[in-house]
């Protein structure tokens, strides 16, 4: 046994990895944790389809951001860093209004302005500058992987509630009986407050029935 | 953990380095758009033609065939060779023997939340206004963006009395908008309650529109009967 060499797996996946993912679905989630990118998240929300496109869009430019400023960090001068970010952050946004555009145009047009706005999503910059920046490309993929991924999740819950609740239907699909009363509130702005407080308020509640379970075992 | 841009050497790094840098990120970034814009560019001109195209048939269902026009210098109006060509394009619409059957103006203005963009359709003929679609709005979801869906208020639009006078110039009675559920007459406009601001918007853009347009395409109806093209 000791004397049989020691394999070290160099493509392996560590626990710390698979953290780096974890932890943007649920222990910083970005939405329900961090309580960052409010702006689409209670803009964009008041239909499922909306929702899910927005948090597509905002992972697919987080995922290519954070792999390019990784891959260029040994290049970039600190003094220029954020407009390099800016800069990279503003290309994919681009990209991803034109595929929008050319997948369809009626999605396109029911997001608005939200799209271009991407790029001033703090989530965005702030994975560039506290991550990316300072990890190689496999992590910063994964960590861009798992933080898309959790404000998808998080805005999909906000758009299923609100437009079950608005609306009686799920992704357009009437889902609630004929003779259910709208809560045309649910589509307003307000809703969407509404809605985020419901959802905080659950995914806390949440948090904190597990938090006794670790408090029992250190006693 | 030490990073290139910590190391004392990185931090002498002078204006040239920076420049380099933010040059060669500008460049790839530019080559990354240019090539997503060169690939995507048809095929979301191809989604906007298709796009109005249905909105047009949509306005008039009868319709097999569209052809679009401009106004020239001289009046006239004449079929468009590039129709990213001019702003001011009245689409004519023909029926299955290449009859004319009517025309499709499109009309924009400020809504409540943002500038609304729209087609309606006319039957000189008939002088009547038949149809009308919202092409682009951003209303107020609930409440103003009703204007696309409610068809209380779309019927307004249906039978829309825009009779000329005998000069050709101006309507026997102009086009009125009134306060929800008040419509009498075939020339008023009935408003929406609860979206009142957006469906006024659509209203007056419409009047406003028809006031500049129909009665120059009624004097000019024969420039439409000659293209019978299929699209």
């Amino acid at each position: 046994m000791a004397n049989k060499p020691i394999n070290i797996p160099v493509v392996a996946e560590s626990p710390a990895d698979t953290n780096v993912f974890i932890r943007g679905l649920w222990q910083q989630n970005p939405v329900f944790v961090q309580v960052l990118g409010m702006c689409p998240t209670l803009a964009v929300t008041n239909s499922a389809i909306n929702a899910l496109t927005m948090g597509l869009a905002t992972l697919f430019v987080l995922v290519m951001s954070n792999g390019l400023i990784a891959s260029l960090r040994h290049v970039i001068p600190r003094q220029v860093r954020i407009a390099s970010f800016i800069l990279i952050i503003a290309t994919f946004v681009s990209v991803v209004d034109y595929l929008i555009q050319a997948i369809s145009l009626t999605l396109y047009n029911a997001l608005g302005a939200f799209i271009s706005l991407i790029v001033v999503n703090c989530i965005i910059l702030g994975r560039a500058e506290s991550f990316a920046s300072k990890h190689n490309v496999g992590q910063s993929l994964k960590d861009g992987l798992g933080m898309g991924l959790g404000f998808t999740l998080a805005l999909l819950c906000l758009g299923i509630v609100r437009e079950l609740l608005g609306e009686g239907a799920l992704f357009g699909i009437a889902v609630l009986p004929e003779n259910f009363e709208k809560w045309v509130i649910m589509l307003l702005p307000s809703g969407g407050f509404f809605a985020l407080a419901g959802l905080l308020l659950l995914f806390n509640w949440i948090k904190q029935r597990n938090r006794p379970i670790k408090g029992a075992s250190n006693e | 953990m030490t990073y290139q841009w910590l190391k004392p050497h990185a931090l002498s790094s002078t204006a040239w380095l920076m420049y380099r840098s933010m040059m060669g990120i500008g460049l790839v970034c530019g080559m990354i758009i240019l090539f997503v814009y060169q690939w995507t560019a048809p095929i979301i001109q191809k989604n906007r033609s298709a796009l109005l195209e249905q909105a047009i048939f949509q306005v008039l269902p009868q319709a097999k065939s569209k052809l679009a026009f401009y106004q020239s210098s001289t009046g006239q109006f004449l079929p468009v060779t590039d129709e990213s060509a001019g702003e001011s394009i009245i689409y004519a619409s023909y029926g299955a023997q290449s009859n004319f059957m009517g025309l499709v103006i499109a009309a924009q203005g400020m809504g409540y939340q943002d500038r609304i963009a729209l087609l309606y359709a006319y039957i000189p003929q008939r002088q009547r206004i038949v149809g009308l679609q919202i092409l682009d709005s951003r209303e107020t979801p609930g409440l103003g963006a009703r204007i696309r869906s409610d068809p209380d208020f779309l019927a307004n639009f249906v039978n829309l009395d825009v009779q000329l006078s005998d000069d050709q110039t101006s309507f026997v009675h102009p086009l009125q908008v009134v306060k929800a559920g008040q419509k009498k007459h075939p020339w008023q406009i009935d408003s929406m309650s609860g979206a009142t601001v957006s469906s006024q918007a659509v209203a007056d853009m419409v009047r406003l529109s028809a006031e500049q347009w129909i009665p120059l395409l009624s004097q000019h109806r024969e420039d439409f009967e000659v293209g019978k093209q299929t699209d």
